[in-house]
């Protein structure tokens, strides 16, 4: 009996679409693009604020644009994305036993949750934000 | 097989990974409410200038901003391979590049605050 | 016991005379509690005696008889048939090489697995004089889910990075170094970091997470190779960044 295997090729890309979890992880990945674009836009608005007065009320200005308005929305979404699915994970990379037993996934989750969600009350407060 | 040099460039990545978890939502939040009118306090020019011109501020800030950067050039690393960009040499020289690149120009600006 | 009549479309490859695979479509008279294995088994005896595919425990223990079913990773032995509407489609695992019908080349895997030295290498050889290596409950519960692993290779066909980077030493292997390495009585981290730590060891990972969801033992191979990650990036901070760290 001869031997002839037959190997399937995996697809380029397309890949992504055999199965949800896989577009899942996409999402996941590609919120880098957001996070990336709005944390240079944060670089852009720094050196604006170096330039002066006038070319920082300018920066503010163009933010209101309604373009940039939906740029953040959409960050945001993906930004927070981000963050529920890192902190999610968080608990495989980093399992925490104290004495015999693992603490359960959720406490860790939990706990990064909460750190967050009072982090950006937080910063919001401090920033005079309501 | 010999030991891998990826932790350098993977170390970065999980710090990064975890700062922007922890928060980019609430930047974005921030200069949202600045683009829909209500530029919060922190953001007018006098305050933010004000609290960017003490060192440590600055330093935090770089920091923020390189790791960043930098977890995001190294997912979109991984994304582009994974999405059949193949030239993985190339593509991860060219965004840690760019990373870096962005890090240095925040870091000139703040100089000049 | 009610009887179901199930359609069953099985990925067919014959090396002898076929040059790509092709779907073949069975009409199983299915008995309410059936498996797709005993579907696969009722064509073997009374349709088809020519169909190949792999099992032998029909419990979940041997790890044999995984494949794709409706795309999905599954044993064969623990997909009930009463969860699946419509045709059945049954592939061989995915990212294999198709030996003949459900049957899969697992070379690779085999040979990738005795790489990573997944057997204990004791930290001091003592004579059977001094007893035994003893471990407290606790070191034990360190590594105990790593050791249910049935290698039966779904967690392979779940990761679109093996798929991708066919050098890539994959979940299964990679959670069973990390099995030893979490050992107490072990010793043998750093002979098994020449294959762990190398890039085709953990680093081809990108945290998919396809692996741990799949297993159908409740491994956490992904829990794995990101705690391998760490202790791996912190040796290297170590070895290359500490005074006197490099070796």
């Amino acid at each position: 009996m001869s031997r002839k295997p037959y190997v399937r090729e995996m697809p380029r890309f397309a890949w992504v679409f055999r199965h949800p979890r896989y577009l899942r992880y996409m999402t996941r990945e590609l919120s880098c693009l957001f996070i990336g674009a709005y944390t240079l836009l944060l670089v852009a608005g720094i050196g604006r604020l170096a330039e002066g007065p006038a070319a920082y009320e300018a920066f503010l200005e163009a933010l209101k644009s309604p373009l940039s308005i939906a740029f953040h929305v959409l960050a945001l979404g993906f930004a927070i994305y981000h963050s529920i699915t890192w902190f999610n994970l968080t608990p495989k990379a980093l399992p925490v036993q104290i004495g015999e037993e693992f603490a359960p996934d959720w406490v860790i989750t939990g706990a990064h949750h909460v750190i967050w969600v009072l982090l950006s009350l937080g910063i919001l407060s401090l920033a005079g934000a309501f | 097989m010999a030991k891998s040099n990826k932790p350098l460039v993977w170390g970065p990545f999980a710090a990064g990974g975890t700062i922007t978890a922890f928060v980019t939502p609430v930047l974005i939040v921030l200069t949202l409410l600045a683009a829909l009118g209500y530029v919060p306090e922190m953001l007018g020019y006098e305050n933010l200038r004000g609290v960017l011109a003490h060192w440590f501020a600055k330093l935090s800030v770089s920091v923020i901003i390189f790791l960043s950067l930098w977890s995001v050039a190294h997912r979109l690393r991984i994304t582009c391979y994974d999405l059949g960009v193949r030239a993985d040499a190339l593509v991860a020289a060219a965004l840690y590049l760019a990373a870096v690149l962005g890090s240095v120009a925040a870091v000139v600006y703040l100089a000049r605050i | 016991m009610s009887e179901r009549l199930v359609e069953v479309e099985v990925l067919r490859y014959n090396p002898e005379t076929d040059s790509e695979p092709h779907f073949q479509r069975y009409s199983v008279s299915c008995e309410e509690e059936w498996v797709v294995l005993d579907a696969l088994n009722h064509v073997k005896e009374t349709i088809d005696p020519t169909l190949s595919y792999r099992w032998s425990c029909h419990m979940a223990v041997c790890g044999s008889c995984g494949m794709m079913i409706n795309g999905e990773p599954k044993l064969a032995c623990k997909a009930f048939l009463r969860n699946y509407e419509g045709v059945i489609r049954v592939e061989p695992l995915a990212h294999f090489p198709i030996e003949r019908d459900l049957v899969t080349v697992i070379d690779d895997f085999v040979s990738k697995l005795a790489r990573v030295k997944p057997y204990l290498i004791p930290k001091e050889d003592k004579p059977l004089s001094a007893g035994e290596y003893r471990q407290t409950p606790a070191q034990l519960k360190k590594y105990k889910q790593y050791t249910l692993c049935i290698n039966c290779m779904l967690c392979y066909s779940a990761c679109p990075e093996y798929g991708l980077i066919p050098k890539y030493i994959g979940p299964a292997a990679l959670s069973l170094a990390h099995r030893y390495n979490a050992d107490s009585r072990d010793g043998g981290r750093e002979e098994r970091a020449q294959e762990v730590a190398a890039t085709e060891g953990v680093w081809d990972c990108s945290f998919v997470g396809a692996c741990s969801e799949v297993c159908p033992e409740h491994v956490d191979p992904a829990s794995a190779i990101q705690q391998e990650k760490i202790a791996n990036m912190v040796d290297w901070y170590k070895e290359h960044l500490m005074p006197g760290g490099a070796k």
